[in-house]
């Protein structure tokens, strides 16, 4: 086995230090009816180039973003990694390393990560960054929960442009019941949210590009939110649109969670991705996950370590602010270092070019009989209203090699009036040929 | 940019332009200090945007993120990455954190188009490979652990310990058993363990470890009762001991109508040794970055596929993969099922199911079993030749993974658990676990793994037997002034914790010459 160092003579003249007759011996406590004494139904191991074999002829039975026109958004988006980006989070140093608990012999990671937690809070205005969670729906329900915590309230409001499994992940992580207010989906406009707010809400919870693609009012339901003493939460899912479209801190957002996915990270199929969490100062002590602070170390010299950990479980336990123990340490790199080489003046020029293709996208598609676009604003993604059941019009293109975008049915079942929704994304690769592809196939299928 | 740093700890000690000396241990300064808002790393075309869609929502504030050219983020980063230590450099003994070898072959096939450029939602009649790969690791930690389902979406272990308890929780309000509210938990248990009870409105009740450092079987069921919802046992334990009444525990949890949780944080050293299955366990995290060398990435991300019992299976959340035929289908909605519902916006952590994968294979079951052993042989060799220095609590027993001391051979030295962790850095090696598991006063828990050589065994534990006597012969200084040959002195936790610095500022007098 090429990743085991012993020979089979180390191992007896190991066994000989211990004292033990074979390796068994050492599993003395373990009850003799549950040692396994026959190797188990498993394939034995294998030279790489098999292993290769084995995952490439899986590997080609998926069809990828990359192979034709591509048009899936909803919470995770296809963009451009610059080669530098993969180069550098496979170093060693970062790759091979644990959580830096030792602080003197991490400085690589608890800089990035300052560094990280600075970038994620100038991008959302907010104050403080934490470290990153696990993704963008875990840390909207961690946001939920913290807002009850820091209010003293559980009646949560989630807005009907909720990325509707980050819906589900609240309702999972909040349990059932009257405290937890879904509003129906709006893939029209806004609803009716400031309607609900009281003195027992914790927190209004809204997204912004919203699941359909809209821009929403961020600083008019702060306001209503804050008349009530709840908190705003704002979701975002869609982290390069903070290039183009106002900082929710600059409106009034008192949380903001994102998914970081779009910079540095491919799309992986769902995960790992990056959750990013920020909020006000005086928050910061309910805020859950890790947080890099700087600090000096003995000779004066400037450092890094991880502060504030009396929040978390390995200090305190049953009482801490949340169960979380890790953070998404390499996918925040990704993000970081992406971030880095775009700076402000390349994450406005990216953020244009997705809403400039997308404007393209919507300009070719509002042409086609039987396709309503339904957003006056969006980003980089829309919402159509087409003339047959929109899960049937994505299967039939299939067959052309065009993905067309995710049907609102896929997430939102048993809700006929949302069958005909189609939720679909622009990005800069989406080229003029793919537009055409997706207008020609279209305007077939709806035929 | 100015280097000024007023209001500052101190600013970086060389200039970006330094001697060959210093090039190798560099003092980097932060991308605020050495990049602008105008430099970009990117070559993007400058569009015009005619007809915006944005409405009144365009953005008025600043981003303040400041650009590196490509040859300067180059130079940052690997820079910064030569601050740290890490597996590929020297041997990293973290104590209930396996790390083991990452291999390469890992990061090579998890980057192939057809797993890493595939989209959660796009039609599941595209994705059918990505399908079959996440069956497939399903089918071999089912086989590993003699289980008939698991649940592969938790982003991590805690968020697979949060699984498992919410399936639980889901199974007894299905027997109308919902009134169970106690959680018992070893005093040896992560502290993700009463966490996640918490989490999920538990009151946890603590039980004692015995003389041996295991739990025994009476003190469990005497904690017992009608109230009782669960227990989260954590087996091989933290003390890097086998619970040898195991079967015992989790007939008696069973026979009081609550489930049995096993934290599988340490299944590394049973891995095709030992099925969790066979001792009786309800429902088991596994931590795939842990023992499945998907790799710790300076703190993630990891995985934690939960495997769960006949009993629990039908409340697993969504999504999961269901065969269909020739072809498979992909379960997104709990409608007519007893899932619990949904852990996390997709279907998991698929990069690190793909190296999980391509471990599994490459290692073979025969390879597996034999990494156990290694492992445990590996720990037990550390443990025979330091005892005779180093005082192990639950000695006169075989280990399993990870070999545990605490600070009683220390003792009247002046010597600390940290100050001997930090002397180790200067000697080229990682510390081990400090503190932990609390059972124990200043413990150090050794966790080699089984990628450590003999040779790599022999030069640590001839290293700690040598700090070890040094320690008893009074040298102080060696200690408490450690760490001396890192990048960084001993840091100042109680300053950074005191007065929070988590965002870089501009220093003052660029405020105000901004102004």
């Amino acid at each position: 086995m090429r990743y085991l160092p012993h020979s089979d003579a180390e191992r007896a003249e190991m066994l000989g230090v211990i004292g033990a007759k074979t390796v068994e011996d050492l599993f003395a406590a373990v009850p003799r009816a549950a040692l396994q004494t026959e190797s188990l139904n498993l394939p034995g191991h294998q030279p790489e180039y098999m292993v290769e074999n084995h995952m490439h002829a899986l590997s080609g039975k998926n069809r990828a973003a990359g192979d034709g026109p591509f048009f899936v958004g909803a919470g995770a988006y296809r963009h451009h990694v610059p080669a530098s980006v993969d180069h550098l989070i496979q170093r060693s140093e970062f790759l091979t390393a644990y959580t830096p608990y030792q602080p003197e012999i991490s400085q690589g990671t608890l800089q990035m990560l300052f560094e990280f937690q600075t970038q994620v809070a100038n991008l959302t205005g907010m104050d403080v960054a934490n470290a990153s969670m696990y993704d963008g729906s875990t840390a909207t329900a961690e946001a939920v929960l913290m807002a009850c915590r820091l209010t003293r309230r559980n009646k949560i409001i989630l807005s009907g442009g909720i990325h509707p499994h980050y819906r589900d992940v609240v309702r999972t992580y909040m349990g059932e019941g009257e405290h937890l207010v879904c509003l129906e989906a709006s893939p029209e406009g806004q609803g009716g949210i400031t309607a609900e707010v009281d003195d027992a809400t914790a927190a209004i919870v809204i997204q912004t590009p919203d699941f359909y693609g809209h821009l929403r009012d961020v600083k008019s339901l702060a306001e209503a939110a804050h008349a009530k003493g709840a908190l705003l939460i704002v979701v975002v899912t869609e982290a390069v649109a903070l290039g183009l479209i106002e900082a929710p801190g600059a409106l009034g957002a008192d949380i903001v969670v994102a998914e970081g996915q779009s910079i540095g990270n491919a799309l992986n199929f769902g995960g790992p991705y990056v959750g990013l969490m920020a909020t006000r100062d005086k928050f910061i002590r309910q805020m859950p996950g890790r947080l890099c602070g700087e600090t000096v170390d003995a000779e004066g010299k400037r450092g890094f370590v991880l502060t504030l950990s009396t929040r978390e479980q390995h200090i305190r336990r049953e009482k801490a602010t949340s169960n979380i123990c890790t953070n998404s340490g390499l996918c925040a790199l990704a993000f970081s270092i992406h971030m880095s080489l775009l700076g402000e003046a390349g994450l406005t020029k990216l953020a244009r070019l997705n809403h400039a293709r997308a404007c393209a996208l919507a300009d070719a598609l509002e042409e086609i009989p039987g396709v309503e676009l339904l957003n006056d604003t969006f980003f980089n993604e829309m919402t159509l209203r087409l003339s047959k059941p929109a899960a049937a019009v994505v299967e039939a293109l299939v067959a052309k090699n065009i993905i067309a975008g995710v049907p609102v049915s896929r997430l939102e079942p048993g809700k006929p009036e949302l069958d005909n929704l189609l939720v679909l994304a622009a990005t800069e690769l989406t080229s003029d040929g793919d537009i055409a592809a997706l207008v020609a196939g279209l305007k077939e299928v709806l035929a | 940019m100015s280097m000024n740093n007023q209001g500052r700890p101190t600013a970086p000690t060389n200039d970006a332009v330094t001697a060959t000396g210093a090039a190798l241990l560099p003092d980097e300064p932060l991308l605020f200090e050495i990049g602008d808002t105008d430099h970009s790393g990117v070559d993007l075309p400058d569009v015009e945007i005619t007809g915006t869609r944005l409405g009144n929502h365009a953005r008025k504030s600043p981003l303040d993120l400041p650009g590196l050219t490509e040859p300067e983020a180059m130079r940052h980063y690997v820079r910064l990455s030569r601050l740290n230590m890490s597996i590929d450099s020297g041997m990293y003994p973290l104590g209930s954190c396996t790390m083991k070898h990452n291999p390469r072959l890992n990061e090579k096939l998890a980057r192939l188009p057809g797993f890493a450029d595939i989209h959660p939602l796009q039609p599941v009649s595209t994705v059918q490979g990505a399908l079959e790969l996440i069956d497939e690791l399903a089918d071999w930690l089912m086989v590993l652990t003699n289980t008939s389902a698991v649940a592969m979406s938790p982003k991590a272990g805690a968020h697979g310990e949060l699984c498992g308890m919410m399936a639980i929780k889901a199974a007894q309000e299905a027997r109308g058993e919902g009134h169970r509210k106690v959680v018992l938990v070893p005093e040896s248990a992560h502290g993700t363990n009463p966490a996640t009870a918490a989490f999920l409105g538990y009151s946890v009740k603590s039980i004692p470890a015995n003389a041996n450092g295991t739990v025994d079987a009476s003190a469990v069921i005497a904690a017992l009762g009608p109230d009782v919802a669960a227990i989260m046992l954590t087996n091989p334990n933290t003390c890097g001991l086998f619970e040898p009444e195991v079967i015992e525990i989790a007939q008696a949890v069973h026979d009081a109508g609550a489930f049995f949780y096993c934290d599988g944080a340490n299944f590394n050293a049973i891995m095709g040794v030992v099925r969790p299955g066979d001792l009786g366990i309800d429902a088991m995290h596994i931590n795939l970055h842990k023992t499945f060398s998907t790799p710790h990435g300076g703190g993630g991300p990891g995985a934690g596929p939960v495997v769960l019992s006949e009993a629990l299976a039908p409340f697993a959340p969504i999504p999961f993969v269901r065969k269909d035929g020739n072809s498979r289908v992909l379960v997104e909605h709990g409608e007519g099922t007893q899932s619990f519902g949904r852990l996390t916006a997709f279907h998991g952590q698929m990069g690190m199911f793909t190296r999980a994968l391509s471990f599994m294979l490459s290692h073979g079951g025969d390879g597996l079993a034999q990494g156990a052993k290694d492992a445990v042989l590996n720990a037990n060799y550390i443990k025979a030749r330091l005892e005779k220095v180093f005082s192990a609590p639950f000695g006169g027993q075989p280990c399993m993974h990870e070999a545990l001391f605490d600070d009683s051979f220390l003792e009247g030295s002046g010597v600390s658990t940290l100050d001997f962790a930090k002397a180790m850095i200067d000697e080229g090696f990682h510390p081990m676990t400090m503190y932990f598991p609390l059972v124990v006063h200043g413990a150090m828990l050794i966790e080699p793994t089984e990628s450590e050589s003999k040779q790599t065994l022999d030069k640590f534990c001839d290293t700690m037997l040598e700090l070890a006597a040094d320690a008893k012969a009074g040298n102080l200084t060696r200690f408490t002034a450690a760490p001396m040959k890192a990048p960084r002195r001993r840091l100042d936790e109680t300053r950074a914790a005191r007065s929070p610095m988590l965002k870089w500022v501009a220093p003052v007098a660029e405020q105000e010459a901004a102004e």
